[in-house]
């Protein structure tokens, strides 16, 4: 078995418009994947049919190198983690668990064990007799894991699972689902438009807009090294200016922007003469030595304190906002509100992307 | 009591207090103790009312049980009534269903239109209507006769004609409680269930039939109080030989001028009624505040 999910060309229409367009990826055996996007990008609709809720318009599912065409949800080794998490609420917790089984004919003494052995792995013993009105939030969603693992898929789907979870249970549930992962060593595939859960858990992420796959990489990579616009915008915080390529040369490029000419690494749709925009993260600006030869000039609008770091909000001459993550420990030459700053950053930690026609 | 007394002030209170204690003494409690009274009391000339003969006895009701044509008919009224509940439900549990789940918002709504016009009319009118398509020489023999599928015009008066007029005329009553409650599960639980691999009968007994049950139970017990009380069905769609209990009770109070006795087997029909109730909230586990909802 080379891939645990391939997706051939994937096109899904609703009529005129396209929920997904052309996407292939493929997920590896055992691997934690997830589709990041904000809400509207296609990625349910990609689950939908990785579950077999819907058929593609155009393309090919395969799971385990198998073609999943004209198979329903109930005959494909995946099971789905809704997310309302749609546990039957007339059912004691081990029916829940054991439906799966039960739907397979498995007698029901073997059911039962079957149910204990999952309310072990979910570190609940003893709650196959509740009631799922009786559950908090995160041992709901834990019953609803332990539902899905109950039939051993090969591919365990997540739909959004934790955005109904308070801040700190969200956080804990996220430690929670990789440990299981990696215990059962089932592949996952998660959708969220989270980015920082997307980013804690995966070992890599696909990142979708508007029905089209932007890019799949592992978290760290999407991070530093964006392939497209939309990927350094969405995934975390980021700088944005607008330039010109002046030349390019060892991978290096340097713009004539506003606030003269600035240096970064070189990705995609770069050339000598074109449009482009050079991203920088906050946390890779510093304030600039006074003699620095390019820097981006701001005045200090506020300083959010945040404990580890501090957030230094800016604009620069151009109306443009300029955000700054400063580390505490140098928080105590930060500049006040109202005083112009100058900050500069290694051309290492920047990148410069090519701007397609019609993009800002 | 008291939040009324707040809301509304001691007079208004007061007021509505008393209409409902009319409603409830005059109107529902009274006839009834009277149609007692009337069951257990011999059928006397005007001039033996009060005298010595006029006391209470259980003859009325023996005469029933030892009448073996009366007997029959109250007894194939009760399965014939339970035939017509069942054969609603068989007939509205997949279009509730289909109308609540599966259906999209413009197709569910004129599906429900198309339902609900026909009641726009008298029943007694709806029920004739099956009477001229039911006449021997009327149309569905007319058109059964052309597509070859008969070879002489059948006679449907009868069993068969009584249960079609009467589940037409009752599917509303089975089919709105069960659509309600089918719409409040939620569309997740159907999908979960499929994608752990259940076939879509293990969907319905497991999932859907537990979660709807308060529905179906209220829509059965109004099928079959209304069937076991119909008389406009039987009485078009019947043959001699498919009398209804109702039609005996018509017959004491205005062809056989017996009074005592006609109140005696609507007696019975109301025990039967309230049993059958009891017994469907029973079997279904369900209590009677769950079915006024």
């Amino acid at each position: 078995m080379s891939h645990s999910v391939a997706l051939e060309r994937i096109t899904m229409a609703f009529g005129a418009t396209k929920a997904v367009d052309d996407v292939s990826f493929t997920v590896e055996p055992g691997e934690f994947f997830s589709i990041l996007g904000p809400s509207g990008c296609g990625k349910t609709t990609i689950l939908r049919m990785v579950a077999g809720f819907l058929a593609p318009s155009m393309g090919r599912v395969l799971i385990g190198d198998r073609d999943m065409g004209g198979l329903g949800p109930n005959q494909r080794p995946t099971a789905m983690i809704f997310q309302s998490l749609a546990l039957f609420p007339l059912m004691p917790v081990w029916e829940n668990i054991a439906f799966g089984l039960e739907a397979r004919g498995v007698p029901k003494a073997e059911r039962r064990r079957r149910a204990e052995e999952l309310l072990e792995l979910i570190a609940l013993p003893g709650y196959g007799d509740r009631k799922i009105a009786e559950l908090s939030g995160g041992q709901k969603q834990r019953v609803a894991i332990a539902r899905a693992l109950a039939v051993e898929p090969q591919v365990l789907l997540l739909d959004e699972p934790l955005s109904a979870l308070d801040l700190k249970l969200r956080q804990h549930m996220r430690a929670e689902l990789r440990a299981i992962q990696k215990r059962t060593g089932v592949t996952f595939l998660y959708i969220t438009h989270d980015q920082s859960e997307a980013l804690a858990m995966s070992d890599r992420v696909a990142v979708m807009s508007a029905g089209v796959l932007q890019q799949v990489a592992a978290p760290r990579t999407l991070y530093e090294d964006p392939a497209t616009p939309f990927v350094a915008r969405f995934v975390g915080e980021t700088n944005a200016i607008a330039g010109r390529v002046a030349h390019v040369a060892d991978g290096i490029a340097a713009l004539d922007t506003a606030h003269g000419r600035l240096s970064a690494r070189a990705g995609a749709g770069v050339e000598q003469g074109c449009p482009a925009t050079l991203y920088v993260r906050p946390e890779a600006l510093g304030i600039a030595a006074a003699d620095a030869p390019s820097a981006l000039g701001a005045r200090v609008e506020r300083l959010d304190f945040e404990g580890a770091f501090g957030l230094l909000h800016a604009v620069a001459a151009d109306g443009a906002p300029v955000l700054a993550a400063l580390p505490s420990t140098a928080l105590g030459a930060a500049p006040a509100p109202g005083e112009d700053v100058r900050f500069a950053f290694a051309p290492r930690d920047a990148v410069a992307l090519g701007t397609a026609p019609g993009e800002a | 009591m008291g939040a009324l007394t707040a809301r509304f002030g001691a007079g208004l209170t007061g007021f509505f207090v008393l209409l409902v204690g009319f409603w409830l003494a005059g109107l529902v409690l009274a006839p009834n103790l009277m149609m007692i009274d009337f069951a257990l009391r011999p059928n006397l000339l005007p001039a033996d009312v009060g005298g010595p003969l006029d006391v209470y006895s259980l003859d009325n009701l023996a005469y029933l049980a030892n009448e073996p044509v009366h007997r029959d008919i109250f007894l194939k009224t009760v399965w014939a009534s339970a035939l017509v509940m069942l054969a609603t439900f068989v007939v509205c549990y997949p279009l509730a269903y289909w109308l609540a789940q599966t259906a999209s918002p413009s197709a569910a709504s004129l599906v429900m239109l198309a339902l609900i016009i026909p009641f726009w009319i008298n029943e007694v009118l709806r029920t004739l209507a099956w009477y001229i398509l039911f006449a021997f020489r009327g149309p569905l023999n007319a058109l059964l006769l052309n597509l070859g599928i008969l070879d002489e015009p059948m006679r449907w008066y009868g069993d068969g004609g009584v249960l079609v007029g009467m589940v037409y005329a009752y599917i509303l009553f089975m089919l709105f409680p069960i659509y309600n409650s089918i719409e409040s599960l939620e569309k997740a639980q159907v999908e979960a269930a499929r994608d752990l691999g259940a076939s879509t009968w293990r969907i319905h007994t497991r999932i859907v039939i537990p979660h709807a049950k308060a529905g179906i139970a209220t829509g059965c017990v109004f099928t079959f109080m209304l069937a076991a009380g119909s008389y406009v069905a039987p009485a078009l769609l019947g043959a001699p030989g498919s009398r209804w209990f109702t039609q005996i009770i018509y017959n004491w109070f205005f062809e056989g001028g017996d009074w005592n006795r006609g109140a005696a087997y609507a007696l019975v029909l109301l025990v039967l009624c309230l049993a059958v109730v009891l017994l469907t909230l029973r079997l279904f586990r369900v209590s009677l505040t769950d079915v006024a909802k």
